[in-house]
């Protein structure tokens, strides 16, 4: 089973980043990666297939993915200088389960003709001067849940519930559809702001998407919002070395080449997302947002509040 | 000694493994439900009283709401489409005979991007309209959006009427004659043979393709979600996603497999006194009534409209798509590859899924009673559950016979085993041969219930073995409905995504899973080549089904003058 020469990747990562990566790993290592791509289940099938899995590096989105990893004990520890000085602390598990490898900024999309606010803050998208205004996807998707973790864990569950109650009240179509929907109804004039995230506006207005979308992006100006503390909401990629990994040096070698520059660089070039290494290049697209100021809180804090956020999202019909 | 002489006698016919091989099938298609049980009884519970406040009084409506809207109108399209290209000759019948399929080539959440395309204020639908309205502004006119209760409910109609549609014009097309020509002669009218004769007599049929349909309208969670319609599987998805409840998304599930068995049953119940088998002489082809003029034009834009709705507008759009995405992107390299995963796995699902619903149909037909009829059931439960959470329930089940086969291995060879099912491939074929099964045993039964146990007495009588009835007199006659569910479930195996995205060996691509790949990351429309080859792979078999179809059939039943029948 265990090849010297090879990697398994269990990914939820779409094959359009993952193949790129994988392909410059190969070329400076001469490791090959053999990929499976899946969706929900990642975890589980793992866990299902035991000291016997083929799988080396379990890679995945949001910050809830990466701790419920770590909490079924399907990672191991890895130790390793290049991870450590590469990711942030609060950008990893304290006990070296997991690596947060790119980040994304939960950002507020506006109308380039019909609105004039240039800055705004998470709390103002409960104001009820948005009435009618806001568009979002649904409450139940794990980035709405992240950013509503992250109200609960600056403000409380019952300020959250609040605003999410407020954000609802003001939503001028049902809660669904994709982040992009949210730039397409700004253009089409069936909202006036919206959410989504930072990845998006470069996937729409680099042209990636192809000529629709980068229209949708050009109808958009985008606000880099922050809470009233001054920071933004952002959530993560990540990766962790399966337990039972038959060729965990590989592994490792491959988690290390995805916080190298030259990983970090196929991150924000492909898929337009935030390096997690300090210093390290940005899509020019990307910078022109803004200066980001990440939330401080450690991501694992705020994975710790993704079940009440779930349950809010209920509570207040979010999607209904 | 009897009962060893009545074994040793079935041994000798070849039929005496079938009840064994149909109990064994249905074994294999519980242990991802058994799995789940498992797995729900390890959940406190505690779910329940915030799913009956806040979730359940929604998502009971929604999901009510879409059911009975998509059922109402899969049977409306579904019967009257295969009633008219059956019972009328008028331009273009045999062209819709096959192309009223077409809606099940493609996956119903691509259909549903598709139509979010096209029909979004900025889409090309509107602006059109808008020009020629002289309007400028998407606000001065706003028309009702797709993403809604309504519009999913239009397009789970136009995209999944064709399993009605499939099941009745078998129904229609083999039974029909005697009665229609009756109810011709006493004057009935043709509205009136429709609604009194051809539908009551095809309620079985239509039983089964509105099941399949609502089955898949429920389970569905890429197109209804995107819609924003929230039925209770999407529930499912929440507890398990983002509160890591699998235990209590399994509860869900196991409940909503419970509810829609009930349903079933209670239809069958409804109609246990009805008797749907046609006589044993002279059952024939219905002579089709010439239409012309002004009936012959509405008939054929009744068969033309779910076409177009169905299929047309939405293949064009990805074509359109598709061709744009060449000129900058070229054709992938690993296309091909593709192609030949989708076509080799999807056609081995279809063979055994095809061999096993034979000998669970024919099991249920040689020894009809309690205990058949439970197995039966039990086989089809695959097809009742969101594809997700039957791969999650095959996990479990995987895992055991990867660790038997390694202990095996062990003790015959002294190595052990990495993990072989999945590894192969065979992981997949099980998931999709556990989903569509009840596809195939569906179509084989409602074909063999149409032959009259008269015919098996008399071949019986004549000294016919019970194998020999199976295969000389029953094969031959159900060839069209196997031939129809061979079809269907091809097609289904190329579709289908949840379980090949999670059980598949490594770097092992399918069309379905690299249209999902593009559409995870919002370029669908790079993915419209891959949609494209499932619906043109799709539509060989069916093409090829209705040139078999179309050959000239031998008159019914009358069969002595074939040998062997008669001397056996």
């Amino acid at each position: 089973m265990a090849h010297a020469q090879e990697v398994n990747l269990y990914t939820v990562r779409e094959p359009g980043l993952v193949k790129p990566l994988a392909e410059a790993f190969t070329k400076k290592t001469g490791i090959k990666v053999n990929t499976v791509f899946m969706n929900d289940g990642l975890a589980e099938r793992v866990e299902a297939e035991g000291a016997r899995s083929p799988a080396d590096v379990l890679m995945t989105v949001d910050i809830a993915k990466l701790v419920e990893i770590a909490e079924k004990g399907i990672a191991q520890p890895v130790s390793s200088p290049v991870l450590e000085a590469a990711v942030p602390a609060q950008l990893r598990d304290a006990d070296k389960r997991w690596f947060a490898l790119s980040l994304r900024a939960r950002l507020i999309y506006v109308s380039k003709d019909r609105v004039k606010d240039t800055a705004m803050n998470y709390e103002d998208l409960a104001d009820p001067k948005w009435k009618g205004k806001i568009c979002i996807r649904s409450g139940q998707h794990s980035y709405n849940i992240a950013l509503l973790s992250a109200y609960i864990a600056h403000h409380g569950e019952a300020a959250g519930e609040a605003w999410a109650k407020g954000v609802k009240a003001n939503l001028a179509r049902k809660a669904t559809g994709g982040d992009r929907e949210v730039a397409r109804d700004i253009l089409g004039n069936l909202c006036d702001i919206g959410v989504g995230n930072s990845y998006y506006v470069g996937l729409m207005r680099s042209g990636a998407g192809g000529p629709d979308q980068e229209k949708w992006g050009a109808a958009i100006n985008v606000l880099l919002p922050t809470f009233k503390n001054g920071s933004t909401h952002v959530n993560a990629s990540g990766a962790a070395v399966a337990k039972n990994a038959p060729n965990r040096d590989n592994a490792v070698k491959f988690m290390e080449f995805l916080v190298s520059d030259e990983g970090q660089k196929i991150y924000t070039e492909e898929n337009f997302e935030y390096p997690v290494k300090a210093g390290a290049q940005m899509h020019p697209i990307i910078k022109a947002i803004g200066d980001l100021k990440p939330d401080a809180l450690a991501l694992s804090e705020i994975a710790k509040h993704r079940k009440a956020a779930s349950l809010i999202m209920d509570r207040v019909g979010f999607d209904n | 000694m009897i009962s060893l002489r009545t074994i040793s006698a079935r041994f000798a016919n070849g039929t005496a493994g079938l009840p064994a091989v149909s109990l064994l099938v249905a074994a294999l298609v519980a242990a991802p439900v058994i799995s789940l049980a498992i797995l729900a009884a390890k959940g406190s519970g505690d779910l329940w009283p915030h799913l009956a406040a806040y979730v359940l009084p929604q998502a009971i409506s929604d999901t009510l709401l879409l059911l009975v809207g998509t059922g109402v109108l899969v049977i409306v399209i579904g019967t009257s489409a295969a009633w008219l290209v059956t019972a009328y000759e008028f331009p273009g019948r045999h062209f819709f005979q096959w192309a009223l399929l077409l809606p099940l080539a493609m996956p119903t959440y691509i259909i549903a991007y598709a139509y979010l395309d096209l029909l979004h204020p900025i889409g090309p639908v509107q602006t059109a309209l808008r020009a020629a309205l002289g309007l400028s502004s998407p606000r001065d006119l706003i028309l009702p959006d797709i993403r809604s209760m309504g519009g999913c409910i239009l397009l789970f109609g136009f995209v999944l009427y064709p399993y009605v549609y499939f099941s009745t014009r078998a129904m229609f097309v083999m039974q029909m004659a005697n009665l229609v020509e009756v109810g011709r002669t006493l004057g009935a009218g043709s509205l009136g043979i429709f609604l009194r004769v051809a539908l009551p007599l095809a309620r079985p049929a239509i039983a089964v393709g509105t099941s399949l349909a609502l089955m898949d309208a429920l389970n569905d969670i890429g197109a209804s979600e995107f819609l924003g319609v929230r039925t209770m599987t999407v529930s499912i998805y929440s507890t398990w996603v983002n509160r890591s409840n699998l235990p209590g998304a399994a509860q869900i599930a196991l409940i909503m497999l419970a509810l829609v068995i009930a349903l079933i049953l209670i239809e069958r119940f409804a109609r246990r006194r009805q008797s749907y088998a046609g006589s044993t002489q002279r059952a024939r082809r219905l002579v089709p009534e010439r239409l012309r003029g002004v009936k012959a034009l509405g008939a054929w834009l009744a068969c033309a409209l779910p076409i177009f709705i169905g299929f047309v507008a939405p293949a064009l759009y990805l074509f359109v798509e598709a061709l744009a995405r060449l000129r900058f992107a070229g054709l992938s390299s690993s296309l091909l590859t593709q192609i030949g995963n989708t076509v080799l796995i999807s056609a081995l699902a279809t063979i055994v899924s095809l061999a096993l619903g034979l000998v669970l149909a024919f099991t249920a037909r040689m020894m009809r009673n309690a205990v058949t009829d439970v197995i039966l059931r039990v086989a089809s439960l695959g097809y009742a559950l969101p594809g997700t959470v039957l791969a999650i329930g095959l996990l479990g089940p995987l895992a055991l016979m990867d660790d038997a086969i390694a202990s095996v291995s062990e003790l015959l060879t002294g190595r052990t085993t990495g993990l072989v099912m999945s590894a192969s491939g065979v992981a997949l074929i099980y998931a999709y041969v556990a989903r569509f099964l009840t596809i195939s045993t569906g179509n084989v039964e409602s074909g063999l219930s149409r032959l009259s146990l008269s015919l098996d007495h008399a071949a019986r009588t004549l000294g016919e073995s019970a194998g020999g009835v199976s295969r000389r007199i029953h094969l031959p006659l159900i060839s069209p409905a196997l031939a129809s569910a061979a079809l269907l479930v091809f097609v289904d195996c190329m579709k289908e995504l949840p379980a090949t995205l999670l059980l598949r060996p490594l770097n092992f691509e399918t069309l379905a899973t690299h249209l999902y790949g593009e559409a995870a990351r919002g370029t669908y429309e790079d993915g419209s080549i891959a949609a494209l080859a499932i619906v043109l792979f799709g539509l060989l078999p069916m093409i090829l089904l209705a040139r078999t179809s179309r050959a000239p059939k031998k008159a019914g039943l009358h069969m002595p003058q074939r040998e062997g029948v008669a001397h056996g």
